[in-house]
């Protein structure tokens, strides 16, 4: 009697204590803010600016939740992490979303209990030489040496590599990537191993970039995204169809600056269901109609982020290649609101 | 007998001739150089190769300092003005000075207040580092942290007041209580502090005004070297009692004091610092309930502290085992309970000797400060590896970025152990 008795106390509170885990929808609008993980700084994708502003691709994904769910793009807490602590942090419930260049993979989706709300980058791991070696293709780097970083998944898949096309290479293990730019300046490899954005990026910060060419392999698939805890499958929705807004909004041509027009009514009835003239989508997602407008507008579509952060005008100067629509040969896609 | 040779001597000084000045290679910076540079052929072939090493490094240097722009907006923009030459490019300091000293999130409009803090703190902390200063002095040393508490994070005032007033009312008690027993005193203290703690609360969240003195600013937003600091001042005098306590401990007669003192000892001693900050971050969060947001910093004090005070403990362990038994059967003839012999006789003598071991610990911890990067939070070194290298304009900045790092922590690391070298001088009794 009495062991049933606690059992199902015990039960009571472990249902009740799931059911308040649950609302992060409620948790978010009670608090006003948004808690969303980014990395402590990775150029063009989260960083502070002069001003202590955050700003980059990844945080444009928390501003467009933000915006969606309380209303304001600025109502957005960032706590910065590691790669270590990012996992503990969204676990634990110190954020509500972790938008940290973050590998969607089977463990960490199946293992670690996290849900992938969707992919926003589509990277993988590509090599740099100095031009001057004359080198074309990854596949004439037979008995080269090679930068990388420990510990990674870009050891691996390296070994992997070169093992199938039978070919040899040095290793040359190393800590960080800023130790790493030094080295393969310093000339202590020839050729230095991470993923494109990330050797886009540090190629940027050469003194002089057009010395250095990024080769055309890529060997391995890092698709990066949002990602949720397990259990709350309302706030995963949540996430999921803003970051498809913004992707669907490129496809439909919405941008920051023809919004507001075309929120009036336009005559492609996708259009009018994205932006709330036309159906109910915002409210079954518990919101309202107006959500994915303000998401939108908040930074702008899929395409504007994309130009603005980390695109071909900027410094770091990525090309969309697979990031591009699905229209233009690329890999973005977003379910049809409907 | 004089006078016979009087006529023969041609000439007979009368007065002594005045000091001719040493020859030329005997006084003066020749001299000098003689003995101190090129005393023997040896020293002369080091002295050589250390003023061509000098001279390498000036050549490297000089240019890469005077060459400096100050006032650009980019790497990119500092690499084309300089079209090749060497310079470096301080304008990352002149724009990210800020974020480097305070964080990127602390308000800018509140600088003042951190900056006014650290001024007082010199104030603060003159009376216990120069005790030839007027002791009445040492009330402000006493207020100290609660004011700076008041000044750095800011929020009603009524916080940090009834944290004073626990700690004095507390006092109060215990120096009734303590005539009669020391155990008794401490008790009552403890518990008359709390109490009024707990009543403070309550009182300071019914009267906290809407709109502050000082508004408030969020643990989270400190940053920069102002986190440095705050970490290597709290901890390192928190450390200093704590340990002290702990070295008695371990020496204790007592059984179970003993054993728990050994027990924290070896255990924190046998635990990288960096493993201690990941307990604190990322641990933590797993056992406090959901939702409860205990602040981050204290938790990093928390573990800071409890790691330097280990040290502290056996450095003070090893001035106490240094002193002869004589001193401690001294205490006892004079008929000097427990505290009045460890108070007159024992620490004055012991903590004398441990003071190169306290300030080595010091040091070392101020610097390991920075470690608290990896648990991402920005203080000096995580604002350059971060923010600062991760943004568009100044990916790539390393070395101006890393010595205006390193140059700061030297000079108040150069500091701590100038004084410290000071305190040995004056407290030298001994007749060498």
């Amino acid at each position: 009697m009495k062991t049933t008795l606690i059992l199902g106390t015990l039960t009571a509170v472990g249902l009740t204590a799931g059911a308040a885990a649950a609302a992060t929808l409620d948790d978010v609008k009670d608090r006003g803010k948004l808690n969303c993980g980014v990395t402590t700084g990775l150029v063009g994708f989260a960083a502070p600016d002069a001003n202590g502003e955050w700003q980059g691709f990844d945080v444009a994904v928390c501003r467009a939740v933000a915006a969606a769910v309380l209303g304001d793009p600025m109502a957005v807490e960032f706590v910065p992490t590691t790669g270590k602590t990012r996992f503990t942090a969204l676990a634990s419930g110190e954020i509500d979303l972790l938008a940290r260049n973050t590998t969607w993979t089977f463990s960490r989706d199946v293992d670690l209990k996290f849900e992938f709300v969707g992919i926003n980058y589509y990277d993988g791991q590509g090599f740099m030489v100095p031009k001057a070696l004359g080198v074309s293709s990854a596949k004439e780097l037979d008995g080269a040496t090679v930068c990388i970083q420990t510990g990674t998944t870009t050891e691996l898949n390296l070994a992997d590599f070169f093992r199938v096309n039978n070919i040899n290479y040095e290793p040359v293990p190393i800590e960080t990537n800023a130790e790493a730019q030094q080295q393969y300046l310093a000339g202590a490899c020839d050729v230095y191993t991470t993923d494109a954005s990330g050797l886009a990026a540090t190629r940027a910060a050469f003194e002089d970039p057009s010395a250095h060419v990024i080769l055309p392999e890529i060997i391995s698939k890092e698709p990066l995204g949002p990602l949720v805890r397990h259990g709350d499958n309302d706030w995963g929705d949540i996430a999921r169809w803003t970051l498809n807004a913004l992707i669907a909004a490129e496809e439909y041509g919405i941008t920051s600056a023809n919004i507001d027009e075309l929120a009036n009514g336009t005559n492609n009835p996708e259009i009018n269901r994205i932006l709330g003239t036309e159906g109910n989508l915002g409210e079954m997602l518990g919101l309202d109609a107006d959500w994915a407008k303000r998401a939108i507008k908040a930074n702008g579509n899929y395409g504007e982020i994309f130009a603005k952060n980390i695109g071909e005008s900027t410094p770091i100067g990525l090309s969309r290649g697979l990031n591009a629509q699905w229209t233009n040969g690329g890999l973005m896609y977003s379910p049809p609101f409907r | 007998m004089s006078d016979t040779h009087a006529q023969s001597v041609a000439f007979v000084r009368e007065t002594a001739i005045p000091a001719a000045p040493p020859p030329s290679r005997e006084r003066g910076p020749i001299k000098w150089m003689r003995d101190n540079l090129f005393s023997t052929w040896l020293n002369a072939l080091l002295t050589l190769a250390a003023i061509y090493l000098v001279y390498q490094l000036a050549v490297f240097a000089l240019p890469w300092i005077l060459n400096g722009l100050w006032t650009t907006s980019s790497l990119s923009e500092c690499r084309d003005i300089l079209q090749g030459e060497t310079g470096a490019c301080f304008a990352v300091l002149t724009e990210r000075w800020n974020q480097l000293l305070f964080g990127f999130k602390y308000p800018s409009a509140f600088y003042w207040r951190p900056g006014l803090a650290f001024i007082l703190l010199f104030i603060a902390a003159a009376p216990v580092l120069f005790f030839d200063l007027p002791r009445k002095m040492l009330l402000f040393t006493g207020l100290y942290p609660f004011l700076a508490y008041w000044l750095i994070w800011g929020g009603p005032l009524l916080a940090p007041l009834t944290a004073l007033i626990g700690v004095v009312a507390g006092y109060l008690v215990y120096a009734r209580f303590v005539k009669d027993n020391f155990a008794k005193g401490l008790a009552a203290g403890v518990v008359a502090a709390v109490v009024v703690w707990i009543a403070g609360g309550y009182l300071t969240e019914l009267l906290a005004p809407n709109r502050p003195i000082l508004p408030a600013v969020q643990s989270r937003d400190m940053g920069g070297f102002m986190l440095n600091l705050i970490l290597g001042t709290v901890c390192v005098s928190l450390s200093l009692p704590i340990g002290i306590c702990l070295a008695l401990g371990r020496q204790s007669n007592m059984p179970i004091i003993r054993i728990i003192c050994v027990v924290f000892i070896e255990f924190i001693r046998g635990v990288p610092l960096i493993t201690l900050l990941f307990v604190a971050n990322v641990v933590l969060a797993y056992f406090l309930p959901p939702g409860t947001n205990f602040d981050l910093i204290i938790r990093v004090i928390i573990m800071i502290t409890a790691f330097a005070s280990a040290y502290i403990a056996e450095v003070i362990r090893g001035g106490l085992a240094a002193l002869p038994k004589g001193q401690y059967e001294a205490g006892d003839s004079l008929g000097l309970d427990y505290p009045q012999a460890m108070r007159l006789i024992i620490l004055p003598q012991a903590l004398k000797i441990s003071i190169p071991g306290i300030v080595n610990v010091a040091v070392g911890l101020f610097k390991d400060t920075t470690l608290v990067s990896v648990i991402s939070m920005f203080d000096l070194v995580g604002m350059i590896r971060g923010p600062v290298l991760a943004s568009t304009e100044w990916n790539g900045v390393y070395w101006e970025l890393f010595s205006f790092a390193a140059l700061l922590f030297f000079v108040v690391c150069y500091g701590i152990s100038q004084y410290s070298q000071w305190l040995e001088r004056r407290l030298a009794t001994d007749h060498r």
